[in-house]
């Protein structure tokens, strides 16, 4: 088979099934940005809050979910959430194993990681607003959840987007990592090419550039996110 | 809580400790050099060279480390050229492939970091190092190296912090490190969140050992910056 016909789209081409696997990868890390997002912005309020406990609770959580290595997080979450998915079934009086869908176990484990480190992006941008525009806001009488509205949440997205740019980034690299749960994406689509035509090195570099594809186009994306995100603003340092 | 259990997970855990710490101590200081070459290499006077390091930079930093070890694990055995040359003893252990590809990936993001520092070394300080004559290794190993050395180093922990965790992958190259064995654990005993416990234990501890040296480091190599500069030998005491 020459290399044209295996990489092709025909009948033995992978490059359908790479392509869908690219898109599977990019499905992957896009659920996780959303669960890390809402964890994040959970878990930075916490760190913000008055409460010492709250505090000690958000601390934890970024310090272990920094700290600990990602596979060992997937590998937690699929097998602990196989084991919690099989005794909620067993209580609801179905007998057997029942898995955690492995699509379902990856997006949260990689959710769970990536919401560690945009708790830290969104803490650094709410600390970056400006304070006289939080005590003028309050000055004209501003209730809580309007002032949220109005001046902490716009600022706040228009800080954090660099950051989130970078734990993107880090996620989709992550989202590799979740081949082991068996989920078809890119690394494991690329694994299973490779051994089937026992061509590693071939497919190996294959699904190294999209992956290199992948975080060129998303580093585009977010440059574009910020430039419009700034449009506002006079011209300042380090802006894309 | 099952403390003997506790107990005799933490025991096999720890005993995979040595593997994690030499995977560590080996590719971060063949990372190190690397970086150090391919940042010489990027901010050189050399058009080739710097689009070289450019390039490297790139590929390094926007592939999964995952797929770099497998391409390198898996791809180089393909050919025969490798497979008869002298390189081929160390190349077919998986330890070797691991340190390989952890040692180039970090490079990449080690030259970045390094570069970072260098830009932050203010120009004055090098025109006044150049008016006073000094040049090439001398300006280097007084002026350029350490102010960028200490510019770069709270980054660099946090890259090394990554390394930690990245060597976790090596146990998908069958190399038995504390991850792969949690892993075998977790499958043989299905307690998830015991097995869990002991390994994450470690990996905080190991991280936490890391980030203290490193935050005496920078306490010490910014000793000049806390203490009030001395007055001149022959200098006049001023009278507020």
């Amino acid at each position: 088979m020459t290399f044209i016909e295996m990489l092709g789209f025909g009948q033995k081409g992978w490059a359908g099934l790479l392509l869908g696997a690219a898109l599977l990868t990019i499905c992957v890390t896009a659920t996780a940005l959303v669960i890390g997002a809402c964890l994040g912005a959970v878990v930075a309020s916490a760190k913000l809050s008055g409460s010492r406990s709250l505090r000690l609770i958000g601390h934890v959580y970024t310090t272990v979910f920094r700290g600990v290595p990602e596979l060992l997080i997937i590998y937690v979450i699929y097998f602990g959430g196989s084991a919690a998915v099989t005794a909620v079934g067993s209580f609801l009086g179905y007998t057997g194993f029942l898995g955690l869908p492995s699509f379902v176990a990856g997006a949260l484990a990689v959710g769970m990681i990536s919401g560690a480190y945009q708790a830290e992006v969104y803490r650094g941008a709410f600390l970056a607003i400006s304070r006289g525009e939080l005590e003028a806001a309050q000055a004209i009488g501003m209730a809580k959840g309007l002032r949220f509205r109005r001046i902490i949440m716009p600022q706040v997205v228009r800080l954090a987007i660099p950051g989130i740019g970078n734990v993107w980034q880090l996620s989709l690299k992550d989202s590799a990592l979740v081949s082991v749960t068996g989920l078809a994406e890119l690394m494991r689509t690329t694994q299973i090419a490779a051994g089937s035509t026992r061509q590693y090195f071939l497919f190996f570099i294959i699904g190294g550039c999209l992956y290199l594809v992948l975080t060129s186009l998303s580093d585009r994306v977010f440059q574009r996110a910020e430039r419009r995100a700034n449009r506002s603003m006079p011209a300042s340092m380090g802006q894309a | 809580m099952d403390f003997p259990f506790l107990l005799q997970t933490m025991k096999t855990l720890l005993a995979a400790l040595p593997m994690t710490l030499a995977l560590f101590l080996l590719s971060v200081s063949c990372g190190l050099v690397l970086a150090l070459l391919i940042v010489w290499m990027r901010v050189g006077g050399n058009a080739v060279a710097r689009n070289f390091a450019k390039g490297y930079i790139f590929v390094f930093r926007g592939s999964p480390l995952l797929i770099q070890m497998f391409l390198i694990f898996y791809g180089l055995g393909q050919f025969g050229f490798i497979r008869y040359s002298f390189l081929w003893p160390a190349l077919r252990e998986p330890f070797v492939c691991a340190v390989l590809a952890l040692a180039l990936c970090t490079a990449g993001y080690t030259a970045e970091i390094f570069r970072g520092g260098l830009r932050a070394v203010s120009p004055r300080e090098i025109e006044a190092a150049r008016a006073i004559g000094m040049s090439g290794g001398l300006l280097v190993r007084r002026i350029l190296a350490p102010i960028a050395f200490r510019h770069a180093l709270p980054a660099y922990s946090t890259e090394v912090v990554m390394m930690v965790k990245s060597t976790a992958l090596a146990s998908l190259v069958t190399v038995w490190e504390v991850t792969g064995v949690a892993q075998r654990l977790i499958s043989q005993t299905y307690r998830t969140m015991e097995v869990f416990l002991c390994a994450a234990l470690i990996y905080l501890v190991l991280n936490f050992i890391i980030l203290q040296a490193f935050a005496a480091l920078e306490r010490r190599l910014s000793r000049h910056r806390d203490t009030a500069p001395r007055p001149l030998p022959n200098a006049k005491p001023q009278i507020a």
